[in-house]
């Protein structure tokens, strides 16, 4: 065994290793303190927790404007909100969910925390950058919500902002600027993360951490960061000239002045679609890790994986349309083939995740159990998204609830996903366990719930009922439908404060150990929580799962041969 | 730095032939162009890390017999704290809120970004403190 473990690493600001893990405690740091700690970090762990608690906090308020939404809808002549103000919650629930929490949490909060451990480095390779995309998400955050404190209430164009209803006419008023300004910010931040995450993982892996053997995670996220710099910069220009038609007369995209208002949606969705997978993307690589962790088992189909990862990615710059195809002036067999196309790494992802649990020894943790949810409900999502990839379909379906629900089950999906990664990687980032008996209660809660509010809403789309609307004509199904898909969401909203029960119950309460699930990659290895820049020392690093070699010397996955059902993917180098 | 290398020209390569059958077909301009930079975009670095990756030997972290050893030393300065990006932050802040409450809010916004760039700067240089 001594033979996996080399002299400590010197990585320069760690005192010689052993020492320090006595004469300190776990993440002590000579440094400032409180509130000036806070604001002058650059220790990606620090950065990555207000990136969690932030995203998190987003989660609930983009949550409760979604509860608004359907509270509204239990009777179709609602009166609990007016319908401008409707008009500015579903925006902002579309804006919040999609700008503040999906993508801050997936690449600023967990990626942030656990890529540069997942691989052995100190932090990422730009702190001080890193720190600054907290700073602009956040003002980001406060710059889009504060449209509500405005005379004009926020911006309710939906959250795509379609032209002409954007422009100054339309929609006059600082919640709308607000809204762009805002996403000018977290745009920016965003590009910054995917330049740190790329240079981290091309950078600063450990020795023997060769690109093939990179964690599930880590692969997504690098693919997710090059997605990020090819579209995030297309939206941003995208922003700055809606800016301008809205304030300095340009007509980019208002037919009066010769300009194309398709244009904009051609730009918003060339960053768009590709924001779906740098969305969705990050969560497979959560989900990925823990089924195999509580498989008790390695990443099926390891390549394969990072290949379908890959070719969604390719495949991602070119189905925007796909959301354009009533405009009648797209180029719809294109479109409709290149998004049919994606759904083949789609499908072996799940071929391969269902195949990582496949003859496992199953641990029906809460974190498992949200990432086999996960599995699910994104199933039925990529199922009905197949359908609406169809045009004649999408004609019939479009701007109907069946698209609301299609990617409502992607983006809960994506919740469960990141549910299970709280539970499964909250131990490694706080030093403490949550309470499984209450995760499992909030699971079920989510599981049941996402599914009893979305499946009404495929019908209700079906039968015609058209999204974004405040009042819907007197029938007594429509009305029992709607009924149930706001007792659905009623569920989802009781699972949100199961958690922060959950988080308030465990506080401090059940400490975790290095490695309370015997996990398999790096990340396991230190301590929970790790100290500053990491590592006191490194395992030698042989395969995809240096922590579980390290650990059960007897089942190594480098022992090629010897125990044919460890046997997988011969691991290559560059 | 191979595998990087090929990820990136691999995309871009994608990138290219995809740009060139929608254009073509389409002939519709913004996707095209936007394809086309998305293909350059990858080309970039991606040519910049083959250049390399022919030039050098394989690093310990691209080689899959390292050991832990051969990482040892120096892997670059990591400076403990800075103020600098909160500083920074706020400047862009104020210049986004002078978009939209007007353009005296240029002063501070522009004055934070100055000053963080200055000091930014100069911390760099003396290579931060732990
Ligand atoms: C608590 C669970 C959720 C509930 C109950 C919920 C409910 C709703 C409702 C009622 C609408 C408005 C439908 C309409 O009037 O057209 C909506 C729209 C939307 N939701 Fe959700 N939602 C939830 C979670 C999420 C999540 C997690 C995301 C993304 C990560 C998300 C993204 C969106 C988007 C993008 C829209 C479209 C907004 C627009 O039309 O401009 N939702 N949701
Ligand atoms: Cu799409």
């Amino acid at each position: 065994m001594t033979d996996l473990l080399d002299p400590p690493v010197q990585l320069p600001p760690v005192p010689p290793a052993h020492e320090a893990i006595e004469e300190h405690g776990h993440d002590e740091h000579h440094g400032p303190t409180g509130i000036l700690k806070w604001i002058t970090t650059t220790d990606h762990k620090v950065i990555g927790l207000s990136y969690t608690i932030t995203s998190v906090i987003m989660l609930v308020i983009g949550g409760a404007f979604a509860e608004i939404l359907r509270a509204q809808l239990a009777t179709p002549n609602g009166t609990l909100v007016s319908f401008a103000q409707y008009n500015e919650l579903f925006t902002m629930h579309g804006s919040v969910m999609i700008y503040l929490f999906a993508g801050p949490f997936a690449f600023g909060a967990l990626a942030n925390i656990m890529v540069p451990i997942q691989i052995g480095a100190p932090d990422m390779a730009f702190p001080r950058l890193n720190a600054l995309s907290y700073w602009l998400y956040l003002t980001g955050a406060i710059t889009m919500l504060s449209g509500f404190f405005t005379a004009g209430g926020a911006a309710n164009f939906g959250w795509v902002a379609y032209a002409p209803l954007s422009n100054s006419v339309n929609t006059p008023g600082a919640g709308a600027d607000l809204w762009i300004g805002g996403l000018l910010l977290t745009g920016f931040s965003a590009i910054f993360t995917g330049v740190n995450l790329c240079a981290t993982i091309f950078y600063l892996r450990a020795p023997g951490m060769t690109m093939f053997r990179m964690p599930i995670f880590t692969w997504n996220m690098l693919v997710t960061a090059i997605l990020i710099l090819l579209a995030f910069p297309v939206l941003t220009a995208g922003l700055i000239m809606l800016y301008c038609d809205r304030h300095f007369g340009t007509h980019i995209f208002s037919v009066q002045g010769g300009g194309v208002p398709v244009l904009w949606q051609h730009i918003f969705w060339f960053w768009g679609h590709p924001e779906v997978y740098i969305l969705a993307l990050p969560f497979f690589g959560m989900a990925t890790e823990i089924l195999a962790v509580f498989s008790r088992k390695p990443v099926f189909g390891y390549k394969g994986m990072v290949f379908a990862t890959l070719s969604i990615a390719a495949l991602s710059l070119g189905v925007w349309a796909h959301h354009m195809f009533t405009t009648g002036v797209v180029l719809l067999p294109f479109f409709s083939i290149m998004s049919l196309l994606i759904a083949v790494p789609t499908g072996i992802k799940i071929f391969n995740w269902i195949g990582t649990m496949w003859r496992g020894e199953i641990w029906f943790s809460t974190a498992m159990l949200m990432a086999i949810g996960f599995v699910v409900t994104f199933l039925i999502g990529g199922l009905t998204g197949i359908y609406l990839a169809s045009p004649p379909l999408d004609f019939f379906t479009h701007d109907t609830y069946f698209v609301v629900a299609h990617f409502h089950s992607v983006v809960m999906a994506l919740v469960l996903a990141g549910m299970g990664a709280l539970y499964y990687w909250g131990p490694k980032i706080t030093g403490y366990l949550l309470n499984e008996r209450i995760g499992k209660l909030q699971f079920w809660f989510l599981f049941i719930g996402t599914q009893v509010f979305t499946f009404p809403l495929y019908i209700l789309g079906l039968e015609g009922m058209p999204r974004r609307v405040a009042v819907y004509p007197h029938d007594p199904q429509w009305k029992f439908l709607n009924d149930l898909s706001t007792f659905g969401a009623v569920l989802i909203g009781v699972s949100t404060i199961l958690f922060v029960v959950n988080v308030a119950v465990s506080w401090k309460r059940y400490p975790a150990g290095d490695n309370p699930w015997d996990a398999q990659t790096l990340e396991w290895f230190t301590t929970s929580p790790p100290p500053h820049h990491n590592f006191y020392r490194l395992p030698q690093i042989r395969s995809e799962r240096p922590t579980w070699d390290y650990n059960h010397p007897e089942h190594r996955s480098l022992g090629h041969g010897t125990h044919p059902e460890e046997h997988h993917d011969e691991v290559s180098s560059s | 730095m191979r595998v990087e290398a090929k990820v990136l020209l691999g995309l871009g390569l994608f990138f290219g032939l995809m740009c060139a059958v929608y254009w073509n077909w389409s002939l519709e301009n913004a996707g095209g162009v936007m394809m086309f930079a998305g293909m350059l975009l990858c080309f970039l670095p991606g040519s910049y890390y083959y250049w390399w990756s022919r030039r050098m030997r394989a690093r310990p972290e691209d080689d899959p017999n390292a050991t832990q050893g051969q990482g040892a030393g120096f892997v670059g300065t990591f400076p403990g704290t800075s103020i600098w990006p909160f500083t920074l932050g706020m400047g862009a802040f104020f210049v986004v809120l002078a978009l939209v409450f007007g353009i005296w809010f240029l002063v501070p916004g522009l004055g934070l970004v100055v000053w963080a760039l200055l000091g930014g700067t100069a911390e760099g240089r003396r290579g931060g403190k732990y």
